[in-house]
């Protein structure tokens, strides 16, 4: 793997902030499309980094999006401060939601978010500390993988 | 590379060369190369932004010549349902389809019933299909091609069913033939129309089938002569249709035609882009069927079009009264006729190379050069936005000095060395360095 080109990119995320939401996975979005990956491929990536930067927006005070590039595999870090998941098995159930009714009232926190990211990506890790933040770790094999 | 048929042309004489178009753009087709404006093919959608940017009306569109009528036994002019709001006197439907026939057509049509035909069309598609939803609509060609070229993704969206033009185009060839024993090759097909993008649809359905037009004039080129013959009508063209089609003429239309309550209108091509935007991140729910126009107000806005296109929506309702609110369609189209012909395959422009090696390669170096540009975004350098020039030079389109700002740093830098040069001494009065380093 040595050989493969790589490229990393980051942008910030404001907590709380719904009018600029999904603006990071965006212009993720926009780079995976200048790469050439496959549509479908930056579909699930994009819609994966959107799922999570709208829980940092939900749910945390602020939080960075980094992703690494290469042709056989598309990692995506999402990483905040914030409250933390007490209980993640339970945060992973489809419809469990913690978000607040104002943020439910604007059509957010439907309790879809980590299955969503869950059912988009190849591999997700989440670490997670309460009273500190949590972060998100997905991976996603590129064209170029052999699987 | 495939060449892609355009409508919308340049006038090299009258372009200055500013701005203006570049920054309008939606696909950013348009880059100012030696002082005029070059739009690129493969980005180009048609939908007109353009021309109504141009302060020096240096954008024009190619329409064909009315000479071209001569060339066939019969012809067929057929009237976007836009064109009935364009009078200020109100005419009624029939008597706009006699004052253009006057023009020297054998036979006018008006879309109203291809557009209820397309209508049911989609009614009974959205009620069988398993998506992906939401679907979206092909009516308008230029979003159409938007879809294709910066939302390659969501070309799955599209529903394949013919547009009125088109069918309006196959029942007056039926109609025609059916009347005169004549051959396809005797009818002449020719859509009086709002936009470019009809006319580029006209000339290159590409893939899998022909189009059923043989051309296409704009309404601010008939629209004198159809105004100055109204006084001449003496008949009444009998009017096919009712108001569900006309409708059409206006954002909003379509979906009532289809008689559904959850679609969403949209228009304006901007405004199209961001609700696409929310398609392709998965957050639209809730919606069966999007009708996006390129247009403000849909086909009344078209960049081709007389009347201001608020007041044609008035008159939109206005004439609508004098058509039925609705009558079922009697025929019943063979699938053949309602089968979109166009090809929807994706026509993504924005990966930097075919290589994706060597386009993570210049997507670091293109981040390396957005860090140089000042990102005032003020297209000095012929190109919309500062990252786009970084796409640019990237793909070995531009280069970094192309950049005004750029440009007078590093003179500044130069100048700045000539100044150390001149305290440099020959060594017979004792050399002395630059950079400090000491003597070699």
């Amino acid at each position: 793997m040595g050989e493969q080109a790589t490229f990393e990119v980051s942008y910030t995320v404001e907590g709380a902030d719904f009018s600029i939401a999904g603006e990071g996975a965006a212009r993720l979005k926009r780079v995976l499309q200048q790469v050439g990956l496959p549509p479908a491929l930056v579909r699930r990536i994009a819609l994966a980094t959107y799922e999570a930067e709208l829980n940092v927006v939900i749910h945390a005070y602020r939080g960075v999006i980094k992703a690494r590039v290469s042709s056989a595999l598309v990692e995506v870090w999402v990483e905040d401060q914030g409250p933390g998941i007490p209980n993640v098995e339970l945060a992973m159930k489809e419809g469990y939601s913690t978000a607040p009714d104002h943020v439910r009232a604007l059509g957010f926190g439907a309790g879809m978010g980590l299955p969503n990211i869950r059912r988009n990506a190849d591999a997700l890790k989440i670490t997670t500390v309460v009273g500190e933040g949590t972060a998100l770790y997905m991976t996603f094999a590129g064209p170029s993988s052999e699987v | 590379m495939a060449s892609y048929f355009h409508s919308v042309q340049l006038d090299e004489e009258k372009c200055r060369g500013c701005t203006n178009c570049i920054k309008r753009c939606p696909t950013e087709a348009i880059r100012v190369r030696q002082g005029k404006a070059r739009i690129e093919a493969a980005r180009c959608v048609d939908c007109g932004q353009c021309i109504r940017a141009c302060p020096n009306r240096a954008k024009s569109v190619l329409t064909d010549s009315r000479a071209a009528l001569k060339d066939f036994k019969y012809t067929v002019g057929l009237l976007a349902p836009s064109f009935f709001a364009q009078f200020r006197s109100n005419p009624s439907p029939g008597k706009v389809l006699a004052a253009v026939k006057l023009m020297g057509f054998t036979y006018v049509r008006g879309l109203f019933l291809a557009a209820e035909l397309v209508a049911s069309a989609i009614a009974k598609h959205l009620a069988t299909t398993a998506g992906p939803f939401p679907r979206i609509s092909t009516s308008c060609p230029a979003v159409v091609r938007l879809i294709q070229v910066r939302f390659p993704d969501l070309t799955r969206h599209l529903v394949t069913i013919e547009a009125p033009m088109e069918v309006a185009a196959y029942l007056a060839r039926a109609e025609v033939r059916g009347e005169t024993g004549c051959g396809d090759e005797d009818i002449g097909v020719f859509f009086i129309t709002p936009c470019p993008a009809k006319i580029t649809a006209v000339h290159q359905p590409v893939g899998v089938g022909k189009s059923q037009l043989n051309g296409g004039f704009s309404f601010s080129e008939v629209y004198a002569d159809a105004y100055r013959l109204l006084a001449s009508v003496k008949e009444e063209e009998p009017v096919v249709g009712s108001a569900r089609g006309l409708v059409w003429a206006r954002s909003g239309g379509e979906g009532e035609g289809v008689a559904i309550d959850d679609y969403l209108a949209v228009d304006g091509i901007e405004h199209v882009i961001t609700v696409l935007e929310e398609v392709e991140m998965g957050r639209l729910r809730g919606v069966r069927y999007i009708e996006g126009q390129a247009c403000v107000g849909g086909c009344v806005g078209g960049a081709l079009v007389v009347e201001n296109p608020f007041v044609a929506r008035v008159r939109v309702a206005q004439v609508a009264r004098a058509l039925p609110l609705y009558s079922p369609p009697e025929i019943t189209l063979p699938e053949e006729a309602l089968v979109l012909k166009q090809d929807l395959s994706p026509r993504p422009f924005i990966q930097l190379d075919e290589d994706m090696e060597v386009a993570i390669k210049k997507l670091g170096e293109l981040e390396k050069i957005v860090e140089r540009l000042p990102m005032l975004d003020c297209g000095s350098c012929g190109a919309p936005h500062c990252r786009a020039l970084a796409e640019d030079i990237v793909r070995d389109t531009a280069v970094l000095t192309d950049c005004d700002f750029v440009l007078r740093e590093q003179v500044n830098e130069l100048a700045q060395e000539l100044i150390s040069l001149t305290v440099l001494l020959p060594n017979a009065m004792g050399r002395k360095r630059i950079d400090g380093e000491g003597e070699k």
